[in-house]
């Protein structure tokens, strides 16, 4: 019920307070009366609900938030490749000692 | 963004730009990135080993549950961490008695009933809209209520009610409508006002009137915020619930990136020891959100004093209605006469009521997918695809 499309506006008739926008391909109009009018710019994404432009998206917090996410995979990635070196490091410990174990008991004989 | 330009002998060249531009399909795909809900979900997995005690958040809004569900995210948590779904599906919460004043009005001779296309379904005492289009009403499902100024044009000699339904995010295309109706002086446009509002059910959720806070022995440790509710409303309006109820609250977007990123802010102020209000979707919510729809809604509507939920029953002051000056427009008052008074019961063995309240879920309810389901809902959850129940039965997270 909620749900709105993020969309970008291509034409504005500022008499009718109508913008044009275009979500993914397909155009349609939608009406401003919900914004102040100096707000909304060709060019601009804004969020469209049920046939009215609801409020503007903020580029710069979109692109902090998708910064954002690419840091955090990165760091994961790293978190993943260092668990994996660790994990390598204790497999091959395990080994060395198995190995030096059995040369201790070799020597013992 | 400028494309690379592309040399004869196939080599590209970098553009001048450094900073990366927003194109339109990173506002979908990049929100909805699997790489990136499922390195959240290994954050919140590693942080959620430091949690005390279990926790349970509340998504209040269906379309949060919608995404939960679809993506499959609780199975991505820890088991410490719950989902309780909320009651913000407007459709679903809609009590029979208000669907029957929609039936009745749909049913007189020089009425068109107009209402937005999620209310076709929903069944009342008599049946649906829909069923009162088949039995000859003139039912109209609209995209947007604007188209309501077209069809009083080509209807001239008709009576246009307009069933209004929804929350804040709604609410001020209704007052748009209205504010409309009134400047282009058109006399044929009436309302029938079902506008909810957010933060008394939720109230309603925590605290039960009386004197015992928490003495609906309800289970929630955090609430996630709805995402166009608060475009609307801004964030101040989830102020009182870190507050006074010890609820921290996360304004999540409603892609399934945003829900894992909130989650794990909600995750993150449990191990800090603190509890506050936060946004995650800083890209449209701020915190006094659109100022211009809320003065509308403001100039046009007031608050009722109980609004009946269905599956949680009267709450106070969770409903809006038309001012008293707009009464010629309110269908409410012109059609008294005729619109049915009595009270509905919800249905016995239905337990919607305790699965909003987070203390059941629906696969517990033992007319779950048997007698209740999408094509024939009892409860309030199974009526719309954002409710609880039909977001269990359709995507079979029977988790």
């Amino acid at each position: 019920m909620c749900l709105s499309i993020p969309s970008k506006v291509v034409k504005i008739d500022k008499e009718n307070e109508i913008a044009t926008v275009d979500t993914m391909g397909v155009q349609r109009d939608a009406s401003l009366s919900l914004m102040s009018e100096e707000n909304i710019n060709i060019g601009d994404y804004v969020l469209l609900h049920i046939g009215f432009v609801m409020n503007k998206i903020d580029e710069t917090e979109a692109l902090e938030s998708l910064a954002l996410y690419k840091e955090i995979i990165e760091a994961m990635n790293e978190e993943d490749r260092r668990l994996a070196i660790l994990e390598a490091e204790k497999v091959n410990g395990e080994a060395r000692e198995a190995a030096l174990g059995h040369e201790c008991s070799n020597q013992g004989d | 963004m400028a494309k690379p330009e592309r040399l004869p002998w196939g080599m590209s060249v970098q553009t001048k730009e450094t900073k990366m531009e927003l194109e339109l399909k990173n506002l979908y795909d990049d929100f909805r990135d699997a790489d990136t809900i499922k390195a959240y979900a290994k954050i919140i997995k590693k942080d959620a080993k430091k949690l005390e005690n279990p926790i349970n958040i509340m998504e209040v809004c269906g379309g949060h549950t919608h995404t939960i569900m679809k993506y499959g995210l609780p199975q991505l948590l820890p088991s410490n961490i719950k989902f309780i779904h909320g009651p913000g599906c407007p459709v679903c919460i809609m009590p029979k008695e208000r669907i029957d004043h929609a039936y009745v009005l749909s049913m007189l001779q020089d009425v068109i009933l107009v209402t937005l296309g999620d209310m076709i379904k929903v069944p009342g005492s008599n049946g649906s809209l829909q069923d009162a289009r088949s039995k000859g009403a003139d039912v109209r499902f609209v995209y947007s209520p604007l188209e309501c100024l077209k069809i009083a044009k080509e209807n001239p000699t008709k009576k246009i009610i307009f069933f209004a339904i929804g929350f804040e995010t709604t609410t001020p295309m209704t007052a748009a409508l209205l504010d409309a109706v009134i400047k282009q002086n058109i006399k044929n446009i009436f309302f029938h006002i079902n506008h909810v509002t957010v933060p008394e059910v939720m109230r309603e959720l925590i605290d039960s009137r009386d004197i015992h806070v928490d003495s609906y022995n309800n289970k929630i440790d955090a609430f996630l915020g709805p995402s166009h509710v608060s475009v609307i409303s801004g964030s101040k309006i989830y102020e009182e619930f870190p507050r006074d109820y010890k609820r921290p609250v996360v304004v999540s977007g409603f892609e399934p990136v945003d829900v894992m990123q909130a989650i794990s802010m909600i995750v993150k102020q449990f191990i800090e020891g603190r509890c506050s209000l936060e946004v995650e979707y800083k890209r449209l919510v701020t915190y006094d959100g659109n100022v211009k729809a809320q003065e509308l809604v403001n100039k046009y509507f007031e608050k009722t004093d109980l609004f009946k939920w269905r599956g949680l029953g009267n709450i106070p002051k969770s409903g809006l209605k038309l001012k008293p000056e707009f009464k010629e427009y309110d269908a409410e008052i012109i059609y008294k006469d005729v619109l049915p008074l009595g009270e509905i019961e919800d249905h016995k063995l239905c337990i919607c009521g305790d699965i909003l309240r987070g203390m059941a879920s629906p696969p517990e309810c033992t007319i779950f997918g048997t007698a209740c389901k999408p094509t024939s809902p009892i409860g309030s959850c199974m009526v719309s695809s954002e409710g609880a129940c039909a977001a269990y039965y359709k995507y079979g997270n029977l988790v």
